[in-house]
């Protein structure tokens, strides 16, 4: 066994395994998860070559950005706060917990209480050290309705905190099993007296410093000498250059400008392919493209109208036109392979034009066009998503009329407002949270006004169960509850699309965010 | 002697030299076009609907915090006291925090304004000087090839939108034979010669942008005085025609010249954004779209004024330039 286990560390080292394979071969071992995963990491970086300074060029990025993490809305400020910040625990390229500023982390049987051991001697950038104090004020301060957290509702469930010696104790009104992804949000950055006193100071315990704060133009850092993980973290400096213009973004890669880079247009991610020097990196991430309908609103009441209309879309050809091929398509629940606890099993919808018509037939509706409202910010194509989907409807004799908004407004005065209307989700690291924000009775972004109180139930259930088997099983039928009944159109997926040089080495896939999470600068070298 | 002389020029029987005055009413008109930019700035402002604390706090906003807030900000005061509290804070530099992250805006706008003029000073030294050299040449040679091939280029590039320009100069002199950088970002502490590296293709475009209208210009302005009877007589004193030009008929030239010259420097100071997106150059104009976006008045508000003081000035600074070249003006009866 250890002669295999050799092998496989030596192919890592070699770069001919990827995390996947490699863990999902040592754990059939009987390896644990995380075990395998950190082997692999130690594995794949043992031929980092340190030192150096790592540029990337980035959109998402404006001048009015501020380095207090409870703020991050954008790309940017996300990769921002991972650079110099670093949270309790992370998620990983396959999905597991990893430990960060906790070293252990456990709960009771009911997941109503947990219990996160603070990991010894890790320094804030100024010299303190990290306490389980600090962690509970970061966490208090999310809750105020004044930080204006975008971690608000995750830190919401938290009833008590209490920091005792290295253990941080939270209390949740309800069980949640999934609480240690919540604290791997990129807005819970642990900062020094949680960072009440000035939020934007740009203090963390992350492998780098803050240099130069310049938003909207550059973010600098230079290595923090006394970071507590030397597997990461191999240049010296590393620059984030604000870059929202794609072609200008394209030019400064292939100019070697930068290393890396975000959001490659799918348009051109075919001929950037092929341009010496580069290479395209992308991953099915859990970001999806969708139509909401609001299931309380006429015509949209009526399921079977929204059946007829779920039918009525080309998935593929989305995938295909839409997204250049770099993508997957949907089956109108939010939830893809990327997400643990998936079912696989659950069929796939296709287009069928006669089924549509069938399905609007019984619909009962008047014949009168049913209006889609949509604007090429809504998601990048949607006004052509829309018109691809007017066409495939129109085949099954159902009228759809184009509505076309201005960006402007658009998610203040049409989205979560028009019945009907074309948007985007960025996804979610677990499939609880992802539920309890958008399809909950309750939810405040229940944006197709979906309420379903077995639903409800069945979400409740799932969360405070620690037994994945059956959580899995929870989770299938309410994705079933959500394909059959809800009021979502989803036709695809898209891939997070990033594009980096050839002497970038050490990048590996991670479905977590772009940018392998946010820590592509971070985790890789330059050879 | 010399000092009398003066003297007797600028108080010609006691009263005020007709340039001086000339020149101190239209700064004196400048300002009151100013006061009046701001005043529309302000009430345009007021017109949106919703006001700052509805911006600042969003959707959680409650009657009682928009209160709280509106009070903090001197909201509540009537538009005539909070208009002039925002003048005598811009006459004294303050121009308040920013709402999205709370800078200083005179500190913010400040950097960028100084680079916004880094780039329109580089800009217009090798543009101005070429554009008129070029129209000389076009206006000596009119009709034949060296005037047909000047007008050509210099059309064919202004024709083009500022953005393709731009890509072409980024596609072949950045990426293909790499020679320049394609990010032109700038940051205090960088030295001058690194600094002028990093703007080359940005200058490059602008210089292509605003050549042809100045060039046009001269030529136009100098085939114009070219009619004239003292060009004739020039001509017969047996002057080379680059002379005749350069001697006689580009002073007379130079007021319709400074017009158009000040109106693409004006050009370079407030319309540049487009340029600078693809260069990513943090200048003016990135700022203000940014912010627009984000509802952030103040400095909304700043910016704009800003911009109209700098097409004012140079507006002035053309009428004033153009008085003083014409002799009639300069050399009263």
């Amino acid at each position: 066994m250890t002669d295999q286990l050799d092998r496989f560390v030596a192919a890592a080292k070699m770069g001919r395994m990827t995390r996947r394979d490699f863990v999902g071969r040592t754990t059939a071992m009987g390896l644990s998860m995380g075990l395998a995963s950190a082997l692999y990491t130690k594995a794949a970086h043992a031929q980092a070559k340190k030192g150096g300074l790592i540029k990337v060029g980035m959109a998402g990025g404006e001048s009015t950005n501020s380095l207090d993490p409870a703020l991050a809305a954008s790309e940017v400020p996300f990769v921002v706060n991972m650079t110099w910040g670093e949270m309790l625990v992370e998620v990983g390229p396959t999905g597991e917990i990893q430990m960060r500023i906790a070293e252990e982390v456990s709960s009771n049987a009911e997941a109503t209480e947990w219990k996160f051991k603070i990991r010894s001697g890790v320094e804030f950038h100024d010299g303190k050290t990290v306490t389980a104090d600090d962690v509970v004020a970061t966490l208090k301060r999310h809750t105020d309705e004044k930080a204006q957290s975008g971690a608000l509702g995750i830190v919401q469930g938290i009833s008590e905190m209490s920091a005792e010696g290295d253990m941080v104790t939270l209390k949740l009104t309800a069980g949640n099993a999934d609480l240690p992804f919540l604290m791997a949000d990129y807005h819970l950055v642990i900062q020094p007296g949680g960072g009440v006193d000035n939020p934007a100071a740009g203090i963390g315990a992350g492998p780098y410093k803050v240099v130069v704060n310049e938003p909207g133009v550059r973010h600098g850092f230079e290595k923090f000498a006394n970071y507590f993980d030397d597997s990461i973290g191999h240049a010296d400096q590393t620059e984030i250059y604000v870059i929202n213009d794609n072609t200008a973004r394209v030019a400064a890669l292939q100019s070697g400008q930068v290393h890396m880079m975000n959001r490659v247009d799918p348009k051109i991610a075919e001929l950037l392919k092929n341009a010496p020097g580069v290479q395209v990196k992308h991953v099915a991430g859990r970001g999806h493209y969708v139509f909401i309908m609001h299931v309380d609103k006429p015509p949209f009441d009526n399921n079977d109208l929204r059946m007829a209309l779920k039918l009525a879309i080309n998935r593929q050809e989305m995938v295909d036109k839409i997204l250049g091929g770099l993508g997957s398509i949907g089956n109108d629940f939010p939830i893809n392979a990327a997400y643990p606890l998936f079912d696989d099993t659950i069929p796939q919808r296709e287009y069928d034009a006669a089924a549509a018509a069938e399905a609007y037939k019984k619909s009962g509706h008047d014949g009168s066009p049913i209006i889609l409202r949509t604007a090429p910010g809504a998601f990048p194509g949607a006004v052509e998503a829309a018109q691809l989907f007017q066409q495939t409807a129109a085949a099954a004799g159902i009228p759809l009329e184009i509505k076309r908004e201005p960006d402007d407004g658009y998610w203040s005065n049409v989205w979560n407002v028009e019945p009907f209307c074309a948007s985007y989700w960025g996804g979610r690291p677990v499939q609880d949270q992802m539920y309890s924000t958008a399809y909950l009775s309750t939810a405040d972004w229940n944006d197709t006004k979906f309420k379903n109180a077995k639903f409800d139930e069945l979400l409740l259930a799932a969360r405070a169960e620690l037994d994945q088997a059956k959580r899995k099983a929870t989770y299938s039928e309410m994705a079933h509850i959500i394909r059959d009944e809800g009021g979502l159109i989803l036709p695809m997926f898209n891939d997070f699309v990033d594009a980096v040089r050839d002497e970038v080495g050490g990048w590996e896939a991670d479905p977590n965010g772009e940018l392998m999470n946010g820590r592509g600068h971070v985790r890789c070298w330059l050879a | 002697m010399a000092a009398a002389t003066s003297a007797a020029g600028w108080h010609k029987g006691g009263s005020v030299h007709p340039i001086l005055l000339l020149v101190v009413q239209r700064v004196a008109l400048g300002l009151l076009l100013l006061l009046a930019v701001s005043a529309v700035i302000f009430l345009g402002v007021e017109a949106l609907p919703g006001d700052t604390a509805q911006a600042i706090l969003g959707q959680s906003a409650t009657p009682q915090a928009l209160e709280n807030l509106r009070a903090q900000m001197g909201l509540d005061q009537p538009p005539l006291t909070r208009y002039f509290s925002w003048l005598g804070g811009l006459m004294t530099g303050d121009m308040g925090l920013s709402l999205t992250n709370g800078q200083d805006i005179a500190q913010g706008i400040g950097q960028r304004l100084g680079n916004t003029l880094f780039l329109a000073f580089w800009a217009a030294v090798i543009s101005v000087p070429l554009a008129i050299l070029l129209g000389l040449v076009a206006a000596r040679y009119q009709g034949r090839w060296p005037d047909k091939l000047i007008s050509g280029v210099t059309l064919s590039t202004i024709s083009l939108p500022e953005f393709v320009v731009g890509y072409l100069v980024l596609y072949f002199l950045a990426v293909k034979w790499q020679i320049f950088p394609s990010v032109a970002m700038v940051f205090p502490g960088m030295g001058i010669f690194e600094r002028l590296n990093a703007v080359i293709l940005p200058v490059i475009v602008l210089v292509l942008v605003v050549l042809a209208h100045m060039m046009r210009m001269t030529r136009a302005a100098i085939l114009n005085v070219m009619q004239s009877a003292y060009i004739e007589t020039a001509e017969l004193k047996g002057l080379g025609p680059m002379q005749v030009i350069w001697r006689h008929a580009f002073p007379n030239a130079i007021a319709p010249v400074v017009n158009v010259v000040m109106l693409n420097l004006a050009y370079l100071v407030v319309g540049v954004v487009v340029v600078e997106v693809v260069f990513v150059y943090p200048g003016m104009g990135q700022y203000l779209v940014d912010h627009v976006a984000k509802r952030d008045l103040p400095v909304v508000q700043a910016a704009g004024l800003i911009f109209a003081a700098v097409y004012i000035g140079l507006n002035i600074l053309a009428d004033v330039i153009s008085i003083l070249a014409n002799p009639r003006l300069r050399h009263p009866k």
